[in-house]
């Protein structure tokens, strides 16, 4: 990244110290991310300097082991579950919150985004005795409850957000033409809230896939991905976890440009930080 | 504009929902929080203040949840001072960059928090990717050994992980100053450095604030940094309440230690409330 030490406008000190540090603060987020990919490759396994023996050896062993693939699947099945669940809550919690007045509206609006802030093992805790006070048997199941549940907060800012945008007048035509709510909702309300929704579903898909703090607790007998990682790492550590994470890190990325596009024709860029300050201070 | 029925139908769902998986799990917490277990293991409901006396009496419990302050503090700390030039620099100096500054600056958060933590073991350790660096260049003969298992450790994998969480609302904050302030004043002969901090600084402060809680608030509560790369100097408050929900089986007690973090963290966003309330321009 030297392009970002290439003289600007301004050649004085201070600007020159001030790309220094943004380049030593990219180095050091990179740091660990280059280090895996790098080691995946490693013959000998993870560590030791310089990395030798470059191999695909480690990617090999990694498609045939079938504990991983398994909790891959687990993991894919509980992020789309948890995916309709917060987005069919969180859709109706944004519009209730943009729309509506009930009781307790600001302690509600307060509590769906709560679990965005609050570390994991708190929210994971909570539900654990839910479910032992019901007598509900820990499983997968427990874990989509759970991560749905928590990230109905994402869903709710996000489409929040896309609300205060919309122009109401759209959905005030449709009804004075005599279209129901349900019908309104459907065809006028979703395919405004288009580019928020499929943000939010991504955004959703990617943190579940990712979520431990809260799966660590709700956890049955089926692993997710990264419990899956986590057991092994306890064991010892092998280079086909870096082979797994780097698979997995092209993938995000893929998601990552994708909605990213989707952002920038929706609003020409990004604004993941206004939505974090909302979360923090409201 | 928008029907009784209307309104209950977008409204009705998720406060259920909320309800009974947020709402009522926090209740369940409180009250286990004051509830005992027996010595045949059994949940006794009894209510008494025991465990917070217990709390307050042994040392082992505030002291390590002091330590959890304190190693959490220090990752605010250094997440801010790595986080705000460089999201002064994206906001100020990036010009045409600015996209791809801030999609980099992204790209981390999507790679596994477990992975990144991992990562980071392998550079640290004993055999790992630093340690036989130095010693192949030949700066030290024997693997330093302070730098895994430690609080350093944990202090350096959070604040490379909570880092980005600061920079995006510190960017978002940046972005919406009006830039004919910064015109204004420099015109009326302001210097760079008066400018920064008499006009720019105070108006980041709102994202300055939502980026330190968040980095604060997470690292809080993080139990798995700790467990991977702290070692028995770097055990946090969370690291206890997982050990009394599991081996050490006293449900009441963890419960009472997790409310302990939830007021915390209540309290803190009320203080941010009201700080970003009082510094908020408009």
């Amino acid at each position: 990244m030297e392009f970002l030490l290439r003289k600007g406008q301004s050649k004085d000190r201070k600007s020159y110290w001030l790309r220094a540090h943004c380049l030593a603060v990219f180095g050091f987020l990179y740091l660990p991310i280059c280090i895996l990919v790098l080691y995946s490759f490693n013959g000998p396994g993870v560590g030791g300097f310089p990395p030798r023996d470059l191999t695909l050896r480690w990617y090999r062993i990694l498609f045939d082991d079938g504990a991983i693939w398994d909790s891959v699947g687990n993991s894919l099945t509980v992020a789309f579950a948890a995916m309709l669940i917060a987005l069919a809550l969180g859709i109706p919690a944004a519009l209730a919150l943009d729309r509506a007045s009930f009781p307790a509206k600001a302690v509600f609006r307060r509590l769906v985004l709560l679990p965005l802030i609050l570390p994991g093992i708190i929210t994971g805790l909570s539900l654990l005795m839910l479910f032992n006070a019901a007598l509900v048997n820990l499983s997968l199941f427990t874990i989509v409850l759970g991560h749905g549940t928590a990230l109905i907060s994402v869903a709710t800012t996000e489409v929040f957000a896309g609300l205060q945008k919309l122009d109401r007048a759209q959905e005030e035509a449709s009804l004075d033409l005599g279209a129901t709510y349900w019908q309104t909702f459907w065809r006028v309300t979703i395919p405004n809230l288009k580019l928020s929704i499929i943000g939010a579903a991504l955004l959703i898909f990617t943190l579940s896939m990712d979520e431990i703090a809260v799966s660590f607790f709700l956890i049955g007998r089926n692993n997710t991905l990264p419990l899956e990682i986590w057991g092994r790492l306890r064991r010892g550590i092998t280079p086909e976890i870096n082979a797994i994470s780097t698979l997995i890190f092209v993938f995000s990325l893929l998601a990552i440009v994708l909605w990213y596009r989707l952002r920038m024709k929706a609003e020409g860029g990004p604004d993941l930080g206004s939505e974090l300050i909302e979360v923090a201070e409201n | 504009m928008f029907s009784r029925g209307y309104r209950t139908a977008i409204t009705l769902p998720p406060v259920l929902w909320v309800s009974l998986f947020l709402l009522l799990p926090y209740t369940l917490m409180f009250a286990y929080s004051f509830w005992s277990v027996s010595s045949t293991q059994q949940i006794v409901q009894t209510w008494s203040f025991e465990n917070y006396r217990e709390l307050l009496s042994r040392d082992v419990y505030w002291q390590t949840l002091l330590r959890s302050m304190w190693i959490a503090a220090r990752v605010m700390f250094f997440s801010l001072l790595l986080g705000y030039p460089l999201a002064y620099f994206l906001s100020f100096h990036a010009a045409k960059r600015k996209d791809l500054y801030y999609q980099l600056v992204i790209i981390p958060l999507w790679v596994s928090y477990l992975v990144r933590a991992y990562a980071w073991k392998t550079i640290l350790g004993t055999d790992g990717v630093m340690n036989t660096l130095l010693q192949y260049v030949h700066l030290t003969h024997h693997p330093l050994d302070f730098l895994l298992y430690s609080p350093f450790a944990v202090v350096l994998t959070l604040t490379h992980i909570y880092t980005p969480f600061t920079i995006l609302p510190i960017y978002a904050a940046l972005e919406h100053i009006p830039r004919n302030l910064v015109e204004a004043s420099h015109d009326l002969g302001a210097s760079q450095s008066q400018t920064f901090w008499r006009v720019i600084f105070p108006l980041s402060l709102p994202g300055v604030l939502a980026g330190a809680t968040f980095a604060f608030v997470l690292s809080l509560g993080d139990f798995l940094a700790p467990l991977l790369l702290g070692g028995p100097s770097g055990i946090m408050i969370s690291n206890i309440v997982v050990s009394l929900f599991g081996a050490a089986y006293n449900w009441p007690l963890g419960a009472a230690i997790s409310l302990c973090m939830l007021g915390l963290v209540v309290t803190l966003l009320f203080l941010t409330e009201r700080l970003e309330k009082k510094w908020s321009f408009s």
